[in-house]
């Protein structure tokens, strides 16, 4: 073992890692929040009693579930755009990424409204609520609640996925990382450093999530 | 003669293939309080359940002031009115369960006031005291910033009934109101219904609490399956059974 660890290149570039991290945590919260959308009108569809509502929604699910994520968003970039859908870097990847955990969180938000007790939908049936007001009063505020644990999973992971995103040049941190390891050639460093970095902010938006259970949790 | 408030007309109602009403006849005037006794399976909850629609019924009518209940004919077909037409006229009824179902996630206030802010159009001051107002009347005005899960299945009830009754209801329905509740909670919930009695709410109480159906009711009605049995006054029904079914199901029952 001839390497000597020297992390003073690293540091001089500490600051585009930052904003690599900042840009890999925007990338995953746009993504969580347009998915989550994706995802509840999904939910919707799967659980409906019509097929027409129900058959797209199952249809969607399958597929995204069974493509590798890499593929989808080197789709997205590359082949998209000959078909005329031309988006920029960062539009394409959290586009990619929210339709991507759409169809996961389709699956988390379906079992969260199947276990929303029916006699509390009748309860507002009974005091006048429409199926609408019923939906947004009660069923999706009680089903947050519900999926909040595999919720701050997924953020997690979509955090980490954005990773990937350095696979067409967005400038995310690991995009960063890398760029700093061909320019300072302190490999060791640079990858322990982003590391670092990684582990740490998902252990804060673990936390931050722990934080908003508590807050939200219903006592029984 | 006085108009009706409640009128069911041979009222049918099948699940599948198994009939469970089976042509139930009934009329009710403002101000009564009528108990629905009999044996589980005999058809009471679900008539009560359909009074608001939150069963469909296939055959007879049901009426409200004169108004039909969930269907009306069009071009001589019976057809279900619109899913905002069917709410308005839920909330003609309120309707307490035996499950309490409170809203998990709001206090008892806001569990109160969402009726009245989203149905009844009030704003949210308004909708507050009368909250405040209820449920210092079912005795919870200390409760109101309380969660369901902070307070006892009794209270929980009351709650429930405070939200139904606040939505100013032509008639309250009651499901066994009392059935999920430890018996030492059982008489702070049959209390705030009295009150309600005394104060000429019209209700309509399925109940396994007899000696209660006795004290509050001007009117009991004996389901048995699928039809009305028999009714009348409680004294004459309680003490007097004019059938055997009643005799019978009176024995099983608590009241003694």
């Amino acid at each position: 073992m001839g390497y000597t660890l020297n992390f003073s290149a690293v540091w001089r570039s500490f600051d585009q890692l930052l904003w690599g991290l900042l840009l890999s945590l925007e990338l995953a919260i746009g993504a969580i929040l347009i998915g989550a959308v994706i995802g509840l009108v999904t939910a919707f569809g799967l659980i409906s009693k019509s097929g027409w509502a129900r058959r797209p929604a199952a249809l969607y699910v399958t597929v995204i579930r069974n493509l590798p994520i890499l593929v989808l968003i080197l789709f997205s970039y590359f082949a998209l755009p000959q078909m005329g859908v031309r988006l920029g870097k960062i539009e394409s990847f959290v586009a990619t990424l929210a339709i991507y955990s759409g169809a996961y969180l389709a699956e988390v938000f379906r079992a969260g409204l199947l276990s929303i007790p029916n006699g509390l939908k009748e309860a507002g049936l009974a005091i006048g609520l429409t199926p609408m007001q019923i939906r947004t009063s009660i069923v999706i505020p009680l089903m947050f609640r519900n999926v909040l644990p595999s919720l701050s999973s997924t953020l997690i992971s979509l955090f980490k996925d954005t990773s990937l995103a350095a696979a067409i040049a967005v400038p995310e941190l690991t995009f960063e990382a890398r760029k700093i390891n061909v320019e300072t050639f302190r490999v060791v460093e640079t990858w322990i450093v982003a590391s670092c970095l990684y582990v740490a902010t998902c252990t804060v938006l673990a936390a931050l999530m722990r934080m908003v259970e508590r807050r939200l949790v219903i006592s029984r | 003669m006085t108009k009706n408030l409640l009128e069911i007309q041979a009222l049918r109602k099948r699940y599948g293939s198994v009939e469970v009403l089976k042509g139930v006849d009934c009329t009710m005037q403002q101000g009564e309080v009528i108990s629905i006794i009999g044996s589980s399976g005999s058809g009471k909850t679900t008539m009560l359940r359909c009074i608001n629609m939150l069963e469909d019924f296939q055959g007879g009518r049901i009426l409200i002031d004169g108004e039909p209940i969930g269907y009306e004919e069009r071009n001589g077909v019976r057809v279900r009115k619109s899913e905002k037409e069917i709410a308005r006229q839920r909330a003609l009824t309120g309707m307490a369960f035996q499950q309490f179902n409170l809203f998990p996630h709001m206090t008892a206030a806001s569990n109160v006031m969402l009726g009245l802010i989203k149905v009844k159009k009030m704003a949210r001051d308004e909708a507050r005291s009368v909250a405040e107002k209820w449920l210092e009347r079912v005795g919870l005005g200390q409760r109101a910033d309380h969660y369901p899960g902070q307070l006892s299945g009794g209270q929980q009830q009351r709650v429930a009934i405070a939200r139904a009754i606040a939505m100013n209801p032509r008639l309250m329905l009651f499901d066994e109101v009392t059935s999920a509740l430890d018996p030492e909670l059982v008489g702070e919930v049959l209390q705030v219904i009295k009150d309600l009695a005394a104060d000429g709410m019209s209700m309509l109480l399925v109940t396994h609490e007899m000696r209660f159906a006795f004290e509050v009711s001007s009117r009991v009605i004996f389901m048995n399956q699928g039809v009305i049995g028999e009714e009348g006054d409680p004294k004459v029904m309680f003490l007097k059974p004019q059938t055997e079914r009643l005799a019978e199901f009176l024995k099983t029952s608590s009241f003694a």
